[in-house]
C-alpha cells in the first residue's frame, strides 16, 4: 500500500512539474503576475510529493518488502540497517529517484529563500527547473519505475553488492548527485537570464552560491569515491581515469571554471556571455555523466544496444536541454554587454586564463572518455583510452594552472603591476625551489615528478599564505576580520596544493612488495618491519572472512597490529578484500592478504604509501574553503538580497 | 554481475589482486620494465583495468607472456608490437599517435591554442586603450544629436 502511495505521489509530482513549468514560463513571458505567483507553492508541493515517494521506497527497503522488485534485487533481510537505507540509491531506479528528489529540493530551496529575486527572474528560474524535473520524472515513470511489484515475492533478497556495503561508498552517490543536480540550478539561472536578455552583476551574485554548493558537493563526492577505491579495492589505487570517474570529474572542472568567472560577472560586469555559456555547458557535462553511467554505453556499445530504451531517453533529455540552451544562447549572447574594462595584466585576465586552462582540461577528459566510442563508430578502430593517456594529456594543463594560480590570485582587479606581485611572492617561490632541491637530494631514485609535484603544492600553499599576509600587512587581527570568502579562497587554494603534493608524492615514491609469507615470517619495507603472526576465520553479519594478523614495528618499536581480511558474501556470491592500513601524516602502511599458496603460505602485498592522506586532506580543505566562501555573509544575503556594493574588496 | 554493477556505480569496483609472487622475475631491472609495460596493457576481460591490476586468468597469462618476451631479449616496443599483433590495438591503454587517433591527441593542444587566442583577443578588446578609442556608432551619434537638439529647442522655448 505504501509502495503504491509512493508511486502515486511520484506521478502527482510529475504532473505538478509539468504545470509549474508551463504556467511559470508562459506567465513570465506574458507578465501575468497571478500565474507567476504559483512558483512557491508549486515548487514546495513538488518537493514534498517527491520526498513522499522517496520515503515510501526507503520504507520498503527498511522493512525488506520483497514484493517490491527493486528491494528483492538489491537487499537482504540480514543486511545491516545502514546499508538497507543506503541500498535505496545503490541501484539504477533508486538513484534516479534520489536525482529528482534533489532537483526538486534545489527548486524548493530557490523558491523559499529566493524572496528577493526579481519576480520575473524567479518565475523563469523555477519554470526551467520544473522543466528539468519533469524530464527526469518522465524518465523514471516510463523507463525505470522503482515501485514495480513482483507477483510471487521470494523469501529473501539477493543482497546489495558487497562492495557497496561500505560507509565511504554509501554516501558517495548522494554527494555526487547533489553536485550534479546543483548545476541544474545554474542552468536554470542561465536560461532565465537569456530569456530576459540581460545579465547583471546581481545575477552573478545569485548564481554563485549554487555553483559553490555544487562544487563543494562534487568535491566531497569525488573525494569519498577516491578514498573508498583506495582502501577497498585492494592495492591502494585512488584514481583510475575510468569513464564513470571522468563523468564526475568533467563537471567538477567546469564548475571550478564557472565559480571563477561568475566572480568576474559579479565584481566587474565582464565575461557575461562566457559565464552564461559555461553555466549551460557545466550542466551538460553533468547530464553527459548521468548518460554515461546510466546507459552503460561506455562499458560497451553493445550493452547499450541490448537495452537502448533508458540510454535513448537520457540522450534525448540531454539533447533537448543542450540544443535549446545553446540555441537560445546563440540568439541572445549578443545582448550581453560587458561593462568592465581591464588591462592585460589584471585579475580579470588571470581569471580568463584560469577558465581557458580548466575548460581545456575538462574537454581533454571529455574527448578521452568518449574517444573509444567515436573511434569505433566513425573509424572502425576498436581501442582503449586509459590512465597512461590521461596522465600524459591532462597533467600539463594542471601544472600550468598551479604555476599561475598564486600570481593570478594576488593580482589586483582592472590594472595590475605583475612585477610587484612577483616580488610579494618571492619568498613563496624561494620556498618551492628549496623544496625541489631538498627532495631531489634526499630521494632515492631519480623521479622528477615527486619533487616537482610537492614543490608545486608548496608554491600554492605558500602563495595563499603570502596573499593573506600581504593584504593584512602581517597583522593577524586584521587578517581575521577579512570576509570569509577571502579565507575560503585561501583555504581552497591551499587544499589544491595539498592534493597535488599528495598525488605526486604517492605516485613517485610508493614502495610495493609482493611475496609469499608463512606464519612467523618477517619482512621489511621502507624501514618498517612487518611480521606475520596469525590467520583466523571470523564471521560477520552477512559475510565470512579470513583475517590475518600482522605486527608492524619500526626500529624495534611496536607501532600496532594490522588485520587485513578476505571476505566472502555468500548471498551475493562475491569475494572482497579489506586492506589493513596504518595511517600516518607522512605515510600509510598498507597490507593486503592474498590467496593461500600451495605450500601453506599466503600471498602478502605490502605497500609504503607516502603522503597518501594528503590527497583527501586536500579535498577536505577544498570543500572547507568552498563552505567558508558559501557562508560569507554576502552570499547568505545574496541567495536573495543584494549585498552592499561597498563590500566588493575580495574575490 | 560486473555489467550490472557498471550501471549502478558511480565508480567501478574492480576487485583486484594482481601480480602473484611466483610471476616476479629475479632480474629486478627486467621486472621493473615488465611492470611498466603491464600498466599500459588492458586486461581484455575486465572493465578498464590494466593487466598489472587485474586478477583475471587472462591477465595473468599476458603478464607471464610479457615477461617471457623480455627474457627473450625483446625491447619494450617489440613486446607491445608482439601483443598488439595478437590481440589488436584494443589492448593498448595509451592509443598510439597515428591516423584518426591524432584527433584525440591533438584536441587538448589545439583547443588550448584556440582558447588562448580567444582569451587574448577578449583581453585586448577590454583593455582600457581599446575601449577609450571606441567611437560612437551612427545610431548613438544621431540619438545624441537629437537629444542635444531637443534640449536646445526646449531651452529656446523657455528662453
Amino acid at each position: 500500500m505504501i509502495t503504491e502511495i509512493g508511486h502515486f505521489s511520484l506521478i502527482l509530482a510529475f504532473s505538478i512539474a509539468c504545470v509549474q513549468a508551463f504556467v511559470l514560463l508562459l506567465g513570465a513571458q506574458m507578465r501575468w503576475s497571478g500565474w507567476m505567483s504559483i512558483a512557491v507553492p508549486a515548487a514546495t508541493l513538488q518537493f514534498m510529493l517527491t520526498a513522499g515517494a522517496f520515503i515510501a521506497l526507503t520504507w520498503a527497503f527498511v522493512n525488506s518488502d520483497f514484493s517490491v522488485r527493486l528491494v528483492t534485487l538489491n537487499s537482504h533481510s540480514l543486511k545491516p540497517m545502514l546499508y538497507k537505507v543506503t541500498g535505496v540509491w545503490g541501484n539504477h531506479e533508486g538513484s534516479m529517484l534520489l536525482w529528482v528528489l534533489i532537483v526538486t529540493l534545489f527548486g524548493a530551496f530557490a523558491a523559499w529563500f529566493g524572496g528577493n529575486l526579481p519576480p520575473l527572474l524567479k518565475a523563469r528560474v523555477l519554470g526551467v527547473q520544473a522543466l528539468i524535473g519533469a524530464a527526469f520524472f518522465a524518465f523514471i515513470l516510463f523507463t525505470s519505475n522503482p515501485f514495480d511489484r513482483i507477483r510471487l515475492p521470494p523469501f529473501d533478497g539477493q543482497d546489495l553488492n558487497p562492495l557497496l556495503q561500505d560507509p565511504g561508498l554509501a554516501f558517495h552517490p548522494p554527494f555526487l548527485y547533489l553536485g550534479y543536480v546543483g548545476l541544474s540550478m545554474t542552468y536554470s539561472f542561465a536560461i532565465a537570464a537569456l530569456l530576459e536578455g540581460k545579465v547583471e552583476a546581481a545575477w552573478g551574485r545569485w548564481v554563485r552560491p549554487y555553483t559553490l554548493a555544487a562544487w563543494v558537493f562534487l568535491t566531497v563526492g569525488i573525494g569519498l569515491g577516491s578514498w573508498w577505491a583506495y582502501y577497498e579495492l585492494g592495492w591502494g589505487g585512488f584514481w583510475f581515469w575510468d569513464p564513470v570517474e571522468n563523468a564526475s570529474f568533467m563537471p567538477w572542472l567546469a564548475t571550478a571554471a564557472l565559480l571563477h568567472c561568475a566572480i568576474v560577472v559579479e565584481k566587474r560586469e565582464s565575461l557575461k556571455s562566457w559565464t552564461v555559456l559555461l553555466a549551460i555547458v557545466a550542466f551538460g557535462f553533468s547530464m553527459v555523466g548521468a548518460f554515461l553511467t546510466r546507459s552503460g554505453v561506455i562499458t560497451s556499445v553493445h550493452a547499450f544496444a541490448s537495452d537502448p530504451e533508458r540510454g535513448m531517453f537520457l540522450l534525448l533529455i540531454l539533447a533537448v536541454f543542450m540544443i535549446a540552451g545553446l540555441t537560445l544562447f546563440a540568439a541572445r549572447a549578443g545582448e550581453m554587454h560587458s561593462k568592465g574594462v581591464f588591462s592585460i595584466a589584471s585579475r580579470e585576465s588571470a581569471l580568463v586564463l584560469n577558465n581557458v586552462l580548466l575548460g581545456v582540461s575538462a574537454f581533454v577528459v571529455f574527448t578521452g572518455t568518449i574517444w573509444p566510442l567515436v573511434s569505433e563508430i566513425f573509424f572502425d578502430r576498436k581501442l582503449s583510452v586509459g590512465p597512461p593517456f590521461f596522465n600524459t594529456a591532462f597533467t600539463p594543463f594542471m601544472v600550468a594552472l598551479a604555476l599561475i594560480l598564486p600570481v593570478g590570485a594576488m593580482l589586483p582587479w582592472k590594472r595590475a603591476r605583475v612585477g610587484r606581485v612577483l616580488r610579494q611572492l618571492s619568498p613563496a617561490f624561494a620556498l618551492a625551489l628549496a623544496v625541489v632541491a631538498l627532495l631531489w637530494a634526499i630521494q632515492t631514485g631519480r623521479s622528477i615528478l615527486g619533487p616537482v609535484g610537492v614543490a608545486l603544492g608548496a608554491w600554492l600553499v605558500a602563495g595563499s599564505v603570502s596573499e593573506i599576509w600581504t593584504r593584512s600587512k602581517g597583522n593577524a587581527a586584521r587578517a581575521l576580520r577579512f570576509p570569509l570568502a577571502d579565507w575560503g579562497k585561501a583555504v581552497a587554494h591551499c587544499g589544491l596544493g595539498v592534493t597535488i603534493a599528495g598525488i605526486a608524492g604517492l605516485t613517485a615514491w610508493e614502495v610495493e612488495d609482493i611475496r609469499a609469507m608463512s606464519i612467523g615470517d618477517e619482512m621489511s619495507i621502507a624501514g618498517y618491519s612487518i611480521s606475520f603472526e596469525d590467520v583466523a576465520r571470523v564471521n560477520g553479519p552477512n559475510y565470512m572472512a579470513t583475517r590475518g594478523v600482522f605486527a608492524l614495528s619500526r626500529n624495534g618499536r611496536e607501532i600496532g597490529n594490522l588485520y587485513p581480511e578476505k571476505r566472502t558474501y555468500p548471498v551475493a556470491g562475491m569475494p572482497t578484500t579489506e586492506a589493513a592500513i596504518n595511517n600516518g601524516f607522512f605515510r600509510d602502511i598498507y597490507v593486503v592478504l592474498g590467496d593461500r599458496q600451495h605450500d601453506g603460505g599466503w600471498t602478502v602485498r605490502t605497500y609504503y604509501k607516502p603522503l597518501a592522506n594528503w590527497i583527501w586532506g586536500g579535498a577536505i580543505l577544498m570543500a572547507l574553503g568552498g563552505l567558508l566562501s558559501l557562508s560569507d555573509r554576502r552570499h547568505r544575503v545574496a541567495a536573495g538580497a543584494r549585498g552592499t556594493a561597498a563590500e566588493g574588496i575580495s574575490a | 554481475m560486473m555489467k550490472r554493477l557498471a550501471l549502478v556505480l558511480p565508480l567501478f569496483p574492480s576487485h583486484a589482486i594482481a601480480v602473484e609472487p611466483d610471476e616476479i622475475l629475479g632480474n629486478t631491472i627486467l621486472e621493473e620494465r615488465a611492470r611498466g609495460i603491464s600498466a599500459e596493457l588492458r586486461c581484455l576481460v575486465c572493465m578498464n583495468e590494466s593487466i598489472d591490476d587485474s586478477n583475471a586468468e587472462l591477465a595473468r597469462d599476458l603478464r607471464i607472456l610479457v615477461r617471457e618476451r623480455l627474457l627473450e631479449g625483446d625491447t619494450d616496443e617489440e613486446v607491445f608490437q608482439y601483443i598488439v599483433d595478437r590481440y589488436g590495438e584494443f589492448v593498448l591503454l595509451k592509443p598510439d599517435m597515428s591516423g584518426s587517433n591524432l584527433v584525440l591527441w591533438l584536441t587538448g593542444p589545439a583547443i588550448m591554442v584556440l582558447g588562448g587566442a580567444l582569451g587574448v583577443r577578449h583581453m585586448r578588446r577590454r583593455s582600457p586603450a581599446a575601449v577609450e578609442d571606441e567611437v560612437l556608432t551612427r545610431e548613438e551619434q544621431s540619438r545624441l544629436s537629437k537629444i542635444l537638439k531637443d534640449n536646445a529647442a526646449h531651452s529656446d522655448a523657455n528662453g
